[in-house]
C-alpha cells in the first residue's frame, strides 16, 4: 500500500452500506460558535458516488412542499451517524426522476427483503 | 579501470538506516504529539528536507472541511557536507536524499560522498541551518517539521512544451467570434522605424514549464517520520515522482484568525 492509500484508508469511517432508495436519517454536527449540536436530515438517498474518501451521497426530502437535496461526503467527520430506515425497491442507481414527481407519484415501493447493511428498524 | 561501484564504507550504525524501512509501527499522526518548544529546539537544526512528490489526495479537517493535500515522501536525508561561516562565509548543510535505487556516481562525486562517509545519492541540495547544525553523515528525517508548520516547497514544474503567450504569460488574447480576426496572437511587439527592433525581454511564445518553482506558505497537515511521509495542504510544483525541497517558510504569513482558530481546535 502506498502512502496515499494509507492516508486515504485512515480517512474512512464506519458507515452503513447505503443504496439508492434507502430512507436515511443523517445526523449532522453543526457548530454554532462554541457550541455544537446535532441536526437530523431525513430523506431518500437518490444518488451515491463512490470513490474511497471522496465518496458522497445525496439525500432528498420534501420540506414544506419544497424539494431539498443535500450532498454529504460519506466519510465526513461532521456526520455523526447515519440511521438507515426503509428500503425501497428501485431499479436504477440514480433516482433523479423523483425530482420531477411530487406527492403520491413520488412514492417508492418498499423492498421485501432488504440487502445486507440496510438495517430495518 | 574500476567500473562497478564498490560498496561504500558502511554507515555508522545507529545513525543511518538504509533501504526499505519497515512498515510496521508508528502512529501516522506521530508528528502531532508534543509540539513543545523544548522538543523543537533540539530537533530543528536544519530548516529543510528533500523528498519526492507522491501525489495528491484530500483530507478532512476536524470541522468537516475538505482540504487538498499533497503527499510527499520526505527523506530520509543524510548530511553530505557542512558549510560553515569560517570556511564558506555562511552556514548551511548539503543534504542527500537517500533512495532505494542504485546511484551511478562519477569519481569526483564518489570522493565528495566519501568525505561524509555516506553512499552517493541522486538528489543533493543545500538547506539552511539554525543554531547548532548537524555533522556530516547525520540523518535528517521528516520530524524536522511538525503539524501546523508553514513550509515552502521548491520543485521543478511540469514541462508544458512550446506554448503561446496566453498560456505562457497570461495575455488576454482577443475575441473568439463575431468576426474577430484576433484570437490568441500576441499582438504588437513594439513600434516601427524607431527603434526598428524588438526590445529585449519582450514576452513571446516558447518553451514553458520545467522551471524551478516555489510554492510558499503551505501548511503541514501530517508528519510521519517513521514512514518518511509529509503531507502539506495544497499543490506543490512538479509531477508525481519529482524531487522537491521542503523548507521552513521564508516569509511565513501570520495565521489568519480563522486559520488560527482551526489549528487551535486541532491541537485540543
Amino acid at each position: 500500500m502506498n502512502a496515499i492509500e494509507t492516508l486515504e484508508q485512515e480517512q474512512l469511517r464506519e458507515r452503513p452500506d447505503l443504496r439508492p432508495g434507502l430512507t436515511v436519517r443523517v445526523h449532522v454536527r453543526i457548530r454554532e460558535g462554541e457550541k455544537e449540536r446535532i441536526q437530523v436530515f431525513e430523506g431518500v438517498v437518490i444518488s451515491i458516488r463512490r470513490g474511497g474518501p471522496r465518496a458522497t451521497f445525496t439525500v432528498r426530502k420534501v420540506s414544506f412542499g419544497q424539494g431539498v437535496e443535500r450532498i454529504f461526503p460519506l466519510h465526513s467527520p461532521s456526520i455523526d451517524k447515519i440511521e438507515v430506515g426503509r428500503a425501497a425497491r428501485v431499479r436504477r442507481a440514480k433516482l433523479y426522476f423523483l425530482r420531477g414527481l411530487r406527492g403520491r407519484a413520488a412514492r417508492l415501493r418498499e423492498r421485501r427483503r432488504p440487502t445486507d447493511g440496510s438495517k430495518r428498524k | 579501470m574500476e567500473r562497478r561501484r564498490l560498496p561504500q564504507e558502511a554507515p555508522t550504525p545507529g545513525r543511518i538506516r538504509w533501504g526499505r524501512r519497515s512498515r510496521q509501527g508508528g502512529d501516522f499522526r506521530a508528528g502531532s504529539s508534543g509540539r513543545t518548544p523544548a522538543r523543537r529546539m533540539q530537533t530543528i537544526m536544519v530548516t529543510g528536507i528533500l523528498g519526492r512528490k507522491i501525489g495528491m489526495t484530500q483530507l478532512f479537517g476536524d470541522d468537516g472541511a475538505i482540504l487538498p493535500a499533497t503527499v510527499i515522501k520526505a527523506g530520509p536525508c543524510v548530511v553530505v557536507q557542512c558549510k560553515t561561516v569560517e570556511r564558506d562565509g555562511y552556514a548551511a548543510v548539503q543534504l542527500g536524499l537517500v533512495e532505494e535505487a542504485p546511484v551511478n556516481a562519477n569519481r569526483p562525486m564518489t570522493g565528495h560522498y566519501k568525505k561524509a562517509k555516506v553512499p552517493p545519492t541522486r538528489i543533493r541540495r543545500e538547506v539552511g541551518v539554525e543554531g547548532a547544525g548537524p555533522a556530516e553523515g547525520d540523518q535528517v528525517v521528516a520530524s524536522v517539521f511538525a503539524d501546523g508548520d508553514r513550509v515552502d516547497v521548491v520543485g521543478v514544474s511540469r514541462g508544458k512544451g512550446f506554448q503561446g503567450v496566453m498560456k505562457r504569460h497570461g495575455f488576454g488574447g482577443g475575441r473568439a467570434t463575431h468576426g474577430s480576426m484576433f484570437h490568441r496572437a500576441p499582438g504588437s511587439i513594439g513600434a516601427s522605424s524607431y527603434p526598428s527592433r524588438v526590445i529585449k525581454g519582450m514576452r513571446g511564445p516558447g518553451r514553458m514549464g520545467g522551471d524551478r518553482v516555489t510554492t510558499r506558505n503551505l501548511r503541514v497537515l501530517r508528519v510521519d517520520a517513521d514512514r518518511h511521509v509529509l503531507v502539506v495542504k495544497g499543490a506543490v510544483p512538479g509531477a508525481p515522482g519529482g524531487a522537491v525541497m521542503i523548507r521552513k517558510a521564508v516569509a511565513a504569513k501570520p495565521e489568519s484568525a480563522s486559520a488560527a482558530e482551526k489549528s487551535a481546535g486541532k491541537r485540543k
